[in-house]
């Protein structure tokens, strides 16, 4: 049967990675043509650090990159949070091969994907 | 960042006040062909008076594979004068793949060598963020505001604590809604400009005076 595996990654499993770790993890898993779901996303160096190692992993037709979307994060409204700047936590991020994960719609609350089987 | 780094940051803000450190370090970042370089060149233009140029345009993504670098730019407005060193970046993305400069016209060989040096650019480009004093953030207005790659930079300024303007771009254009931009990313200024038109400059420079002056 042919199908596309879709993992849906708890925060929990998520955050017992350190950076690099999770980053590595990300691209070997999506390299297999896997999609997947982070139930707490990365923080922004890690990902910007994810585009950085996609980079260098892509090779002619056989890996073309990530499409990756996030949620903007929600801005700090507390007086103690703005006083010590609280890290912006990620919400949930969608990840897959560039060539069967297309987002049709996003907004600052809604994603909304394509994904194709044929490669 | 940890509270001892954030420390550092706003330490190190207040000293670069107090002693008027000169030639704060800003990266021009964005989408391929958002008019990061277009607006690079007019800053140039503008400020330098010459034919000089950061580097060349085209329709076809991906025209700066390296990032470049200008120093000590002065720009005077509204009686304040700043100086800059602007770092105008490869356009920053998540996908490269060769086919999509095949359908612009390319050879097979040329599209792959353009999209290998497309790949180290955003490289290239990423490695910037952690040696800048802060970001012009160049989006297109015709375009959704809500990309991986403006997520990503914005997140990194904040997490960074330092400095950010979004350039709404291209609002010559008869599809550009600057409006949606600045509702996308309410907590940072944003000035609308047409970096190929001239339009929206001086409005720009006040900004850019008041962010990272």
């Amino acid at each position: 049967m042919q199908g596309i595996q879709l993992d849906l990654i708890s925060e929990a499993r998520i955050s017992q990675m350190a950076s690099m770790e999770k980053v590595r993890y990300i691209i070997d898993e999506v390299r297999k043509g896997k999609i997947l779901v982070l139930e707490k996303g990365l923080n922004p160096m890690e990902e910007a650090k994810l585009i950085e190692m996609t980079m260098s992993a892509i090779q002619p037709d056989v890996f073309s990159g990530i499409e990756m979307q996030s949620y903007p994060a929600n801005a700090e409204s507390s007086l103690l949070g703005k006083l010590f700047k609280k890290q912006n936590s990620k919400r949930l991020t969608v990840i897959g091969p560039a060539n069967q994960l297309k987002t049709l719609k996003k907004d600052r609350n809604l994603i909304s994907a394509l994904v194709s089987a044929s490669k | 960042m940890n509270m001892i780094k954030r420390f550092k940051v706003s330490f190190s803000k207040i000293f670069n006040k107090l002693f008027k450190k000169k030639g704060a370090c800003i990266g021009i970042y964005g989408p391929p062909n958002a008019g990061k370089t277009t607006l690079s060149n007019r800053i140039l233009r503008d400020w330098v008076g010459s034919e000089e140029t950061m580097g060349s345009v085209s329709h076809i993504a991906h025209e700066t594979r390296h990032a470049k670098r200008r120093n000590g730019l002065i720009i005077e407005t509204n009686g304040h004068t700043i100086s800059l060193d602007i770092v105008d970046t490869p356009g920053l993305a998540t996908k490269i793949d060769f086919h999509d400069f095949m359908e612009q016209g390319m050879s097979d060989s040329e599209s792959k060598k353009r999209s290998k040096e497309a790949t180290e650019g955003v490289i290239e480009a990423v490695k910037w963020l952690d040696d800048l004093d802060g970001v012009i953030l160049v989006m297109d207005s015709t375009e959704n505001p809500y990309t991986q790659v403006n997520v990503t930079v914005i997140g990194n300024m904040e997490a960074r604590n330092l400095p950010l303007l979004i350039v709404a771009n291209k609002v010559d254009l008869p599809d550009a809604d600057p409006g949606v931009i600045k509702e996308a990313f309410p907590q940072h200024p944003m000035v609308p400009v047409s970096a190929l038109e001239g339009m929206g400059m001086d409005s720009f420079y006040e900004a850019l005076a008041k962010q990272f002056g």
